[in-house]
């Protein structure tokens, strides 16, 4: 608008006047702000998804780098590149582009053990993800969506790393091709026709290859790319949860604005991400396709293992029993079909429905922002736990040759001990977490009620020992605290009131006044050391009003008890 | 941004804002937010967007021995980061110029055997010092706020509003009256997605013509040859061993279902052996020969533990003892190996005497009625 250009306050600055150029153009001025001024809660925990994300983001970049040199087809022809061990031997394009991203490219065997370092931990970080989000009920209403969404986006990047390992074409990945073909084939009644329309024909032909290699660098990546998006939309939409807190309600969010806190910290992460892929694609080798020569129908090795995430349908397939079935006509279902296919299915279809089974079995229909602590929902955490060492159970079996072979143990036991394992472990689990989660709630009221153990032993005039406890606010008449429960974390040592006294900052020499600290401290009116400064003691070394608080901490917003009060002697 | 403006318009009619104009830009005038400092401004701001910045503990004093600390700290990682990400490009376009060659042969230098770890070690540095900067940063230098914004809940108002324009299009364009309408929609709209879908029928294929699951490249007379094309006699092999075969056909070697196991047994095997039914005669001598091929997964069984007599098959622990014909006695495989029937042809080399009577590799819905 005009009326801007000569106002008061109009910029004076050259990028000031750019600023204005550009928003005069696109009325960008009021979304940036609201964008800026965002508040987001604080907690690492929070950060598991973004690690997820900039690990696709590495990917991306990583990926498209690798799509120069790799060429998927699985024309024969006769190596000739620098690796002298494989010169002359006949593999497909596949395996021999790898090999020359790997030896010939400058820097390629970095950026390829990148990607699949960066692959690995893509999915690693989205399932941790997903524990915390489960954990903390923050898939409750209103968030049932992007539960949904965040499931798909699992199950997405499975298959694209399965097609992603697949594509070299060595001995490994051409192993894990011969037990892709044979679960396709294994589905009842259509197996032979969609193993037809996924191969092109009998195993393994000339197409699959290509086919995989479209899949996973556009089809995914472009579903991925999208559901991702949608993600964080409703991320923003809906503003992140945070934990219960002094001034933390359902109807607010507590943190830090966008710009800069936030940004920095997040930008600082994916730096550290970044570094932390570079290292481990630099330092640490994976999958060196050369030690396994190309793929050849008639050869295998010992301990083939798929990437970590595929470990448990290759353990659900070794430890499910040779149960085909045969039906009359003389058609059959082969016993792969249940371990590969409906495991797998029962599994995700479960993962998917919990939000809304929860929803059903505990009538909690609300919309809930505020997280909870997983001890405060046994049920939840113990059925978490339950699954997990269900899904632990069979990853592990997915490599029991290795630990048979490592630890000398009989293969045969190993197998059986997956099998019971899965069937007793998960109940067990159940039962014990549930136990600590009702542990550790007791232990929290205990706090509120009694008080926190401050270690020091008093002996009262009759004679009789007793222990001091600091209470957390206002006690009633009995000496018990009145503070509630509030779903957040309660305080049990001394120092997390402010029991000691700050560190003063300074690692090799101080680079503060102590003394400024002291009086720093008890110019805070809290904590122990302001009380000593203010404390009258009586001749038996009491405090003149008998321990009782001079002013009860009132009890905050959220539940947070305050740090108000002193020793207290207990009354019971 | 400028005031000159020659639209013809603007000599005649009206162009002034309409009456929705509005907005904050009413409430504070030019001349009222010029007198407010930047601060005011910006907390003026974020009250707009519902951001209510509760506490601000200051960064640390300027001039300040911590300042001057934090400022030290930060400074020395970004410089690190920068003198890495130089390194890395040094390292990276110096080898074979003024660096020795990177590329690694057998037992060549050190320097080429290093060069990836040194790339991902100095890349990694270079991120890594920057991102723990920028963390320093936040968390030393910058002032810490704590801000907390409203949550807006879903508004009444837009519900209704909305749905009465959603309903007022639905009604004005009369498709609940206009039944041809839907109903040629309709019609319309299952022709089409038919259409769309039915490009994807180039991918199907019928698996049963030619029958190449049941059927390998094995027939009667057809040589077993080692992997490089060799044939056998019954004398090559030790009692106790295991080899590899392939038909000796053009690309026999890389058949996918056509790897076979020719295993001499031993005496004491032979003595114990119990073939399958209707296959006492598929061997020859102490020769048995079984496809290769896991009839689990499709993985090649190699393994042969020739004292308990058992194949083993890596992939998922099948494993089939070969005094039975190759029947599985643990694991998830539940079929016997397919045995091939061998036998020696005039010149005393090993040829089949026909394909194999089953179809090897993994079971599948229809296998029985192949």
């Amino acid at each position: 608008m005009a009326r801007t250009a000569t106002a008061p306050g109009a910029p004076k600055t050259a990028l000031g006047k750019a600023a204005l150029e550009v928003d005069d153009r696109l009325i960008v001025a009021g979304p940036l702000r609201r964008t800026l001024n965002k508040v987001f809660p604080d907690h690492w925990s929070f950060l598991l998804g973004e690690i997820a994300l900039y690990s696709f983001i590495i990917l991306l970049l990583t990926g498209t780098y690798l799509t120069f040199f790799f060429q998927a087809a699985m024309t024969e022809v006769t190596y000739d590149g620098s690796y002298a061990p494989l010169r002359g031997v006949d593999m497909s394009i596949a395996y021999a582009s790898t090999l020359d991203l790997s030896f010939d490219v400058r820097g390629g065997l970095l950026i390829r053990q990148m990607h699949h370092w960066a692959a690995l931990l893509f999915v690693a970080s989205i399932v941790v993800h997903m524990m915390r989000i489960f954990f903390t009920g923050a898939f409750r209403r209103p968030r049932e969506t992007n539960w949904l969404i965040g499931v798909v986006l699992l199950v997405l990047a499975l298959v694209e790393g399965m097609t992603g390992y697949t594509m070299p074409d060595d001995l490994l990945s051409g192993t894990g091709l011969r037990i892709i073909s044979a679960i396709i084939l294994s589905i009842p009644v259509i197996g032979t026709w969609a193993h037809w329309a996924v191969f092109g024909g009998d195993y393994v032909g000339e197409l699959i290859v290509g086919r995989f290699y479209i899949v996973h660098v556009l089809l995914i990546p472009a579903i991925l790319l999208g559901l991702i998006a949608l993600h964080l939309l409703i991320l923003v939409k809906q503003k992140h949860t945070q934990f219960p807190g002094p001034g933390r309600t359902e109807h607010n969010v507590v943190g830090n604005r966008l710009f800069p806190t936030f940004a920095g910290k997040a930008t600082g992460l994916l730096l550290v991400v970044f570094g932390v892929v570079a290292a481990l694609g630099g330092l640490v080798q994976i999958n060196p396709v050369w030690l396994w020569g190309p793929y050849n129908p008639a050869q295998v090795s010992a301990a083939s293992q798929p990437d970590w995430y595929v470990m448990f349908l290759d353990g659900s397939t070794r430890l499910f029993p040779a149960w085909d079935i045969y039906l009359p006509g003389n058609y059959n279902i082969p016993a792969l079909f249940w371990p590969t296919l409906v495991l797998p299915g029962i599994l995700f279809t479960l993962l998917l429905a919990y939000p809304m089974l929860e929803r059903k079995l505990t009538g909690d229909t609300a919309s809930h922002h505020l997280l909870q602590r997983p001890r405060d929902v046994p049920v939840r955490t113990s059925l978490g736990v339950m699954a997990i060492t269900f899904y632990l159970v069979l990853m592990l079996s997915g490599g029991n040759d290795v630990i048979a072979d490592k630890f000398d143990i009989s293969l045969n036991a190993m197998t059986w001990i997956g099998r019971i394992g899965l069937l007793i472990l998960p109940p067990i689990a159940y039962v014990i977490t549930y136990r600590i989660c009702l542990g550790l709630q007791q232990h929290d009221r205990e706090v509120l009620e009694h008080g926190i153990e401050t270690g020091v032993i008093r002996r009262l005039p009759h004679g009789e020992f007793i222990e001091v406890h600091q209470p957390l606010g206002p006690v009633d008449a009995h000496g018990h605290g009145e503070l509630a429960y509030g779903g957040a974390p309660v305080p049990k040592k001394m120092n997390q009131v402010g029991g000691a006294r700050r560190a003063i900052r300074g690692f090799f020499s101080p680079i503060e006044e102590p003394t400024a600290v002291e009086l720093e401290q008890r110019s805070e009116e809290r904590g122990l050391s302001s009380a000593e400064a203010q404390r009258e003691l009586t001749s038996s070394g009491r405090p003149a009003e008998g321990g009782r608080p001079a002013e009860g901490g009132r009890p905050s917003e959220g539940g947070r008890p305050s740090e108000g009060g002193r020793p207290q002697e207990p009354r019971d | 941004m400028t005031t000159h403006d020659t639209r013809p318009g603007t000599t005649g009619g009206a162009d002034t804002p309409g009456p929705l104009h509005g907005g904050p830009d009413d409430d504070y005038t030019p001349e009222q937010l010029a007198a407010l400092p930047r601060e005011e401004l910006d907390r003026l701001g974020a009250r707009y967007d519902g951001v209510e910045v509760l506490h601000v503990e200051p960064g640390p004093e300027p001039g300040s021995a911590l300042e001057k600390r934090a400022v030290r700290q930060v400074g020395l990682l970004f410089g690190l980061a920068g003198l890495a990400a130089f390194a890395f490009f040094v390292v990276y376009a110096g080898a074979g110029w003024f660096l020795p060659d990177w590329q690694w042969e057998l037992g060549s230098s050190t320097f080429s055997s290093l060069y990836t770890p040194m790339l991902g070690l100095l890349m990694a540095l270079a991120f890594t010092f920057f991102g723990v900067g920028l963390v320093l940063y936040t968390k030393k230098l910058l002032p810490h706020e704590t801000a907390v914004q409203d949550k807006h809940d879903g508004s009444h108002f837009d519900r209704v509003t909305t749905g009465a324009t959603l309903v007022g299009g639905l009604h004005n364009s009369g498709l609940k009256r206009r039944k041809l309408i839907t109903r040629s929609l309709l019609f319309m709209g299952g022709g089409l997605g038919l259409m769309l879908v039915a490009p994807l029928g180039g991918l199907i294929k019928n698996p049963s013509r030619g029958n190449p699951l049941g059927t390998t490249e094995w027939a009667e007379g057809v040589r077993l040859v080692r992997d490089d094309g060799t044939p056998i006699r019954p004398g090559d092999q030790e009692p106790g061993s295991l080899e590899t075969v392939f038909p000796a056909v053009p690309g026999g070697n890389r058949q996918t279902d056509a790897a076979t196991m020719l295993i001499r047994l031993r005496p004491s095997q032979q003595a114990a052996e119990i073939p399958r039914e209707g296959q006492e005669g598929f061997g020859y001598g102490d020769y048995v020969a079984f496809s290769k091929i896991c009839t689990h997964a499709g993985c090649p069984v190699s393994l042969y533990e020739q004292e308990t007599s058992r194949i083993l098959c890596p992939c998922h622990q099948s494993q089939f003892d070969v005094t039975q014909g190759a029947k599985p006695i643990f694991g998830p495989a539940t079929r016997s190996l397919p045995q091939l029937p061998i036998t020696v042809d005039d010149e005393g080399f090993f040829v089949a005497r026909s394909d194999y009577i089953e179809a090897v590799g993994p079971t599948y819905w229809n296998r029985e009625r192949i």
